[in-house]
């Protein structure tokens, strides 16, 4: 047998048929849904007569606009459009029967982190979701990718999904971090590295002795950026951590069937000889604590850098670049860490998980924000609770950080939580595009412990000074 | 769906790169359960003010261009978020094809679900579209689907790769889903091995 990736065997283990020119019909293990591009694909089952072929895999979750301020659960407390978003969610759920976590549960959340969290992901399947962040479920070894609304409907419908297979890409990160280096920049100086489309067309499997280090929660975060980089997937291979974490979730496999399943998940790896399409590796002591300073995930640069000028850039993107300083207000030669930063934001897909906010408390136990604003938004119930269980929450408030409920929140601000124009944002979220945490605003990404650091400073701050 | 066949219009030039999902429809327009009349908030705030009137400047808001269905973009266009409304919104406002040198995977698949035809060629023949379209309402350009070609104004002609099913699927308007359940046996099949291969991952309603 020819040798595989990780990639190849998930994928082989889940065409149903493949066409003459390649084209193959996947077979999909779970879907996750949520209430912003999931309306239409009912919608459009209702107007055909169809149900949904799987509601056994098929799992729902509000979460992209809901408030995260108490009294959410009566509607009067959204806006009118995202009470009918989120009630042609609760009605859909019904309806077809499919698992629901409505906004008054304890497990509601962020769907890429309730999805983990319950035990619904799990090594080797194929997992999709309407939503870019999709990816973040490869941090499992499952093949998981966003999909638009039409395919939405397609998998509702058919529990299959029309593909065809991507190329292979290994980024390997070698060595061990430094003190004050985390996953986030670990994914954001890779797409430093390759850029926003360097990874398109392909499915990255990240690997090497700095990605086994990682927490789980590490690898999520690492997985949960493969699309900033143009890879509709990222991958890691499972391992002890990864049994470990699954062992015991409501809906991970129990007994005899555990055994069954962990025989099969300790296969998937890359075989040694498997062909790469396109390998890219970093030292991992090269890698600092990093910020973006643009409006592209890509504009990536170690938080002792400067600003840079357009014209250090090539030809097809001095005109982005200048676009970017203009948006964002800089001054090329500027210092990063001279950088006056308005408000922090700690939470999102990316950053909302219980290790985030343990490292961002770290920072702030016992310190004042010096920042107009700064919020936490866990990533789920569970993790707010867990996270007032191990006292977290109090040193968030103390230091003067609101505490929210769970949801996507000022990532992507199609709640209330905006950012007003020129306000300025230091987050932990994963896009940094112009108007995306609200018009005008003005983003800079960072792992949790660099957000926390600039809230205590009121400015861009290397959180290795505060260590 | 429409079918595409064969399409002359005026093309508008955007030759910014990496143009994301997020400035195609921002996100305040999501909140709709509807895919219809996204076209008017078609890369809004590009195209509007704070106060909602239109920036003259941007490309769309020119007169010779306010009727283009084809657009001409820089690399990585559609990267970002998995939003269909992005593709909506582009169809809402009139556009059936878009010309880059390069497109994000999810956008590019999104477009063919809704009848728009993202085509890719070398970045030669992309700035000399972008040129051509540079010229306004008088260079119609020319996407013919069945030949694979694109034609400018001038009658320079640049062939395109596209795969056949997406081809088949466009051309004659046809619905995924409907071709799909013709494979029920298959699927079926695929279902029953993963569930002996793991069982306890596979709730199977039996």
């Amino acid at each position: 047998m020819s040798p595989k990736t990780l990639y190849d065997k998930i994928w082989d283990a889940h065409v149903a048929h493949e066409a003459d020119d390649g084209t193959c019909l996947l077979y999909i293990d779970r879907h996750l849904v949520h209430e912003v591009t999931s309306p239409q694909a009912f919608e459009g089952l209702r107007m055909a007569g169809r149900s949904v072929r799987a509601p056994d895999k098929t799992i729902a979750v509000p979460d992209h606009n809901v408030p995260t301020t108490p009294g959410r659960e009566d509607p009067k407390n959204m806006t009118e459009d995202s009470a009918i978003q989120v009630a042609a969610l609760d009605k859909n759920a019904k309806d077809f029967g499919i698992h629901y976590y409505p906004v008054s549960d304890v497990r509601q959340g962020i769907v890429h982190i309730v999805g983990p969290e319950q035990g619904w992901t799990l090594p080797g399947m194929t997992v999709v979701c309407g939503d870019s962040h999709t990816a973040t479920h490869g941090a499992f070894g499952a093949l998981a990718h966003g999909i638009g609304t039409s395919e939405v409907e397609h998998v509702l419908a058919t529990q299959t999904l029309i593909q065809r297979k991507g190329k292979n890409m290994k980024v390997e990160i070698t060595g061990k971090l430094s003190p004050g280096v985390t996953a986030k920049d670990i994914t954001l100086s890779v797409i430093g590295k390759t850029g926003t489309a360097g990874g398109t067309g392909y499915v990255i499997e990240y690997c090497g002795e700095a990605i086994r280090d990682l927490s789980m929660e590490g690898r999520m975060t690492v997985c949960n950026m493969a699309i900033e980089g143009g890879a509709r997937a990222g991958l890691i291979a499972p391992d002890e951590k990864t049994f470990e974490y699954v062992k015991g979730r409501p809906h991970a496999p129990k007994a005899a069937q555990w055994e069954a399943a962990l025989a099969w998940w300790k296969t998937l790896f890359s075989d040694e000889d498997a062909h790469w399409d396109k390998v890219v590796t970093i030292k991992g002591e090269d890698i600092a604590p990093v910020v973006t300073w643009g409006t592209s995930p890509e504009d990536v640069l170690p938080i002792t850098a400067e600003v840079p000028s357009a014209d250090s850039f090539d030809g097809g993107k001095v005109g982005a670049a200048q676009r970017s300083l203009d948006y964002m207000g800089l001054t090329p030669g500027q210092k990063l860490s001279d950088i006056e930063i308005d408000t922090v934001f700690i939470g999102s897909c990316t950053n909302g998980r219980i290790e985030d906010l343990r490292a961002a408390a770290e920072i702030l136990k016992g310190k004042k924000i010096a920042v107009k604003r700064a919020m936490v938004v866990p990533g789920s119930g569970l993790v707010r609770a867990q996270a007032e269980e191990e006292g977290l929450a109090d040193i968030f408030k103390e230091a003067g950080f609101e505490w929210r409920l769970a949801g996507c929140s000022m990532c992507l601000a199609m709640n209330p939580d905006q950012l007003a124009p020129g306000e300025r944002c230091a987050a932990t979220s994963n896009r940094n595009f112009e108007g995306r945490q609200g018009r005008g605003g003005r983003t800079h990404l960072m792992s949790p412990a660099m957000a926390a650091a600039a809230a205590i400073t009121g400015k861009l701050t290397d959180v290795r000074e505060m260590m | 769906m429409d079918k595409f066949e064969k399409l002359t219009g005026i093309a508008a030039p955007m030759p910014l790169v990496n143009i994301d999902t997020d400035m195609i429809i921002p996100k305040q327009f999501l909140k709709t359960i509807k895919r219809s009349g996204l076209g008017v908030n078609l890369f809004d705030e590009m195209r509007y003010d704070d106060n909602g009137n239109e920036i003259p400047d941007f490309v769309l808001n020119k007169s010779q261009y306010r009727d283009a269905e084809i657009l001409v973009a820089g690399e990585n266009f559609g990267c970002g978020s998995s939003r269909e409304h992005a593709p909506w919104a582009l169809k809402d406002f009139g556009i059936k094809s878009v010309i880059s040198t390069s497109f994000a995977d999810i956008f590019y698949n999104n477009c063919f679900k809704n009848g728009i035809l993202p085509i890719v060629l070398p970045k030669e023949a992309v700035d000399v579209l972008m040129k051509d379209a540079e010229k306004g309402s008088n260079a119609r350009m020319t996407v013919d689907l069945e030949n694979q070609t694109v034609t400018s104004s001038d009658g320079e002609s640049f062939s395109f790769e596209l795969d056949s099913f997406k081809k088949h699927c466009l051309m004659n308007g046809l619905d995924d889903i409907g071709l799909t359940m013709e494979k029920a046996t298959a699927i079926e099949a695929l279902k029953l091995r993963q569930h002996r291969r793991a069982p306890g991952c596979d709730p199977l309603r039996l």
